[in-house]
């Protein structure tokens, strides 16, 4: 197996774990957005575990690589990745949305250190990224900032503006090739397919058209994104964006591809069939897996407990 | 001094402060001649941002400038800036990001250009969220003071500046402080206090109603968020009197933050003066005689007031 092979099997297994903290996560908060994080968490491991450079005992190193999670709403997966790199213990995931938590419902930067920004109204995040990017440019810094929009959100106004500034801002002498976008495209919005509510497309087409260079990508593909990432770090002049093509509910049959679970957390039942499913077992061998592997079966346990309470 | 658009001082302050702090930048929409930040643009090129005409971006640019250790002016008209409340309300105040938001143009004294380019609601709209000093300066030096704090304040901040000159009313030795207002002219029977544009008129006013025996003290509320409470309340209890005079519409603005307070620890009779109804087109004098907030006006209602 190839360095890269291996890299992308380490990767995969952060993000089958991370995609079993998110349902995990959700079915203890009873709400959330389970759709648009399993879509997003193969791009957010592939960032946090081979790309940006961090520390999470220094949440405010001066010149960490930044992400922004524009699309707010699917910070669970955030906080599924940020567990697993040390930001925090992973016994706090549960506490999502509960008073007191600084895992709010969507991200707040005063709250917990290592969210950049505080995002969840959507369409903020692209400006604030070209903000950051051009900070660290006009201080020296060779840190990058990634910014991860979703694709119903890119129908904000305020999106457009910051798309059509970011290729001129900084130029000549401090063009933002520090930073590249990623496009979560997952096809479903909150109330239906994103065709059905305000088609994107030709969306490759409009971002080139305004400047940008512009990549398309399979984002359940390790490889590609690592390789897309590459591509954009590689270039000079002016920021990437990448087009990542990906799956709502990814990982989980009857949550993908159904916009009915954009924003509704599954029960425990669900919850403990979707974790099956992630983990790649059949439903005939589920007991005698469970009898294997100790940690899933209390995580089964935790999650009846709650249907209990 | 003479008299000085607080815009204008604003501009020149910040190119000096400029020059002093490389985290100084600017970013504008388009309106930097207006807004007055073309000079700092001029002598500070590399860090001057004109992003278009397009606010919302402009403000979440400065939020990641800040993010990333810089000090940002955004500056606008303050209806524009402020017009754009959901970009300021999460990606400056809930994020904390240390940008200072200056909107221009404050209240009908712009005249001529009518209702739509007026910052009459930016005060009630920055005063809702937890955040966010609130400042506004009444001539040139209570400017210059005021921008030099805004570089030294950590945390985001709103700077209300007039487009129209400001005639001196601070004493030269004045030192603007957060939260502090400042007793221009002491009195027993009634408190005037003003913000900006019509606080002179306030003066003006004080020293007619002298002539008819009254005697106004007059206050500079330059701090709008967080209100003076002990002078407020200090200056209410002696006179029994109290009359806000703002360039900003009625609702919310410091009238209301002031109603808010007294109501609630020293109950006071209160006239709140300020904007009625949307603005229009005409010449400023006109405009404040219109609305009561000229010297006379300021007067009439004084002596209204204390007949009751």
């Amino acid at each position: 197996m190839t360095a890269s092979g291996r890299d992308e099997v380490r990767l995969e297994a952060i993000a089958r774990a991370c995609r079993v903290q998110i349902i995990r996560m959700l079915a203890h908060a009873g709400s959330g957005h389970p759709g648009g994080s399993l879509s997003v968490i193969d791009i957010l491991t592939s960032l946090f575990f081979a790309r940006i450079r961090h520390d999470p005992r220094r949440p405010d190193w001066p010149d960490r690589d930044r992400l922004i999670l524009s699309k707010g709403h699917c910070v669970p997966a955030l906080y599924a990745v940020m567990a697993k790199a040390g930001y925090f213990p992973e016994e706090r995931l549960i506490t999502l949305r509960k008073l007191g938590s600084p895992l709010q419902g969507h991200p707040d930067r005063t709250a917990l250190p290592g969210i950049e920004a505080a995002t969840g109204s959507l369409g903020q995040g692209l400006s604030i990224a070209l903000g950051m990017a051009l900070g660290l440019k006009l201080g020296g810094s060779t840190a990058r900032v990634y910014c991860v929009l979703g694709d119903g959100e890119i129908q904000e106004g305020q999106v457009w503006e910051a798309a059509m500034e970011a290729p001129k801002l900084g130029q000549p002498r401090h063009p933002l090739d520090n930073l590249t976008v990623i496009l979560d495209y997952n096809k479903i919005q909150l109330d239906d397919f994103v065709t059905k509510v305000l088609d994107l497309e030709p969306v490759v087409a409009k971002w080139q058209s305004f400047g940008w260079a512009v990549l398309e990508i399979d984002g359940h593909d390790l490889g590609q994104i690592a390789k897309a990432l590459d591509q954009a770090g590689a270039t000079r002049g002016g920021p990437t964006f990448v087009v990542a093509h990906t799956v709502k509910g990814k990982g989980v049959s009857f949550m993908e591809n159904d916009p009915e679970w954009h924003g509704k957390a599954p029960k425990t039942a669900e919850a403990i069939r979707a974790i099956r499913e992630i983990l790649g077992v059949s439903e005939a061998a589920w007991e005698d897996y469970l009898a294997t592997d100790p940690a899933t079966r209390a995580l089964v346990d935790e999650l009846r407990s709650l249907e209990k309470k | 001094m003479t008299a000085k658009a607080s815009r204008a001082a604003f501009g020149e302050a910040l190119v000096e402060l400029g020059a002093r702090d490389e985290r100084i930048v600017t970013v504008d929409a388009d309106l930097s001649k207006s807004t007055m930040t073309a000079k700092f643009a001029k002598t500070h090129p590399d860090r001057a941002f004109n992003v278009g005409i397009a606010e919302s971006n402009m403000i979440g640019i400065g939020a990641g400038l800040a993010l990333a250790g810089k000090i940002p002016f955004v500056c606008s008209f303050a209806c524009f800036v402020v017009g754009r409340f959901e970009t300021i309300r999460i990606s400056v105040a809930y994020t904390n990001a240390n940008v200072k938001i200056v909107g221009t143009h404050a209240g009908i004294a712009i005249g001529e250009d009518g209702y739509s380019q007026m910052g009459l609601e930016d005060i009630a709209c920055i005063r809702a969220l937890p955040n966010i000093p609130i400042i506004q300066p009444a001539d040139e030096l209570e400017t210059r003071q005021v921008v030099a704090y805004a570089v030294e304040h950590q945390g985001p901040l709103y700077l209300r500046l007039t487009r129209q000159n400001l005639e001196p009313v601070c004493p030269p030795d004045y030192r603007f402080r957060l939260g502090h207002w400042l007793v221009l002219r002491p009195g027993q029977d009634v408190t005037l206090i003003g913000s900006g544009g019509p606080l002179a008129n306030c003066l003006t006013a004080a020293r007619m109603l002298e002539a008819d025996g009254i005697s106004a003290e007059v206050i500079d509320a330059a701090t709008i968020k967080p209100l003076d409470e002990d002078l407020l309340l200090r200056s209410a209890g002696k006179t029994g009197h109290v009359i806000t005079v703002e360039d900003h519409g009625i609702s919310g603005g410091l009238g209301g933050a002031v109603a808010e307070l007294l109501s609630e620890v020293l109950p006071t009779p209160l006239r709140r003066l300020g904007v009625q109804g949307f603005g229009e087109s005409g010449e400023a004098k006109g405009l404040y005689a219109k609305h009561g907030l000229d010297p006379a006006g300021i007067a009439k209602s004084v002596t209204k007031f204390l007949s009751r």
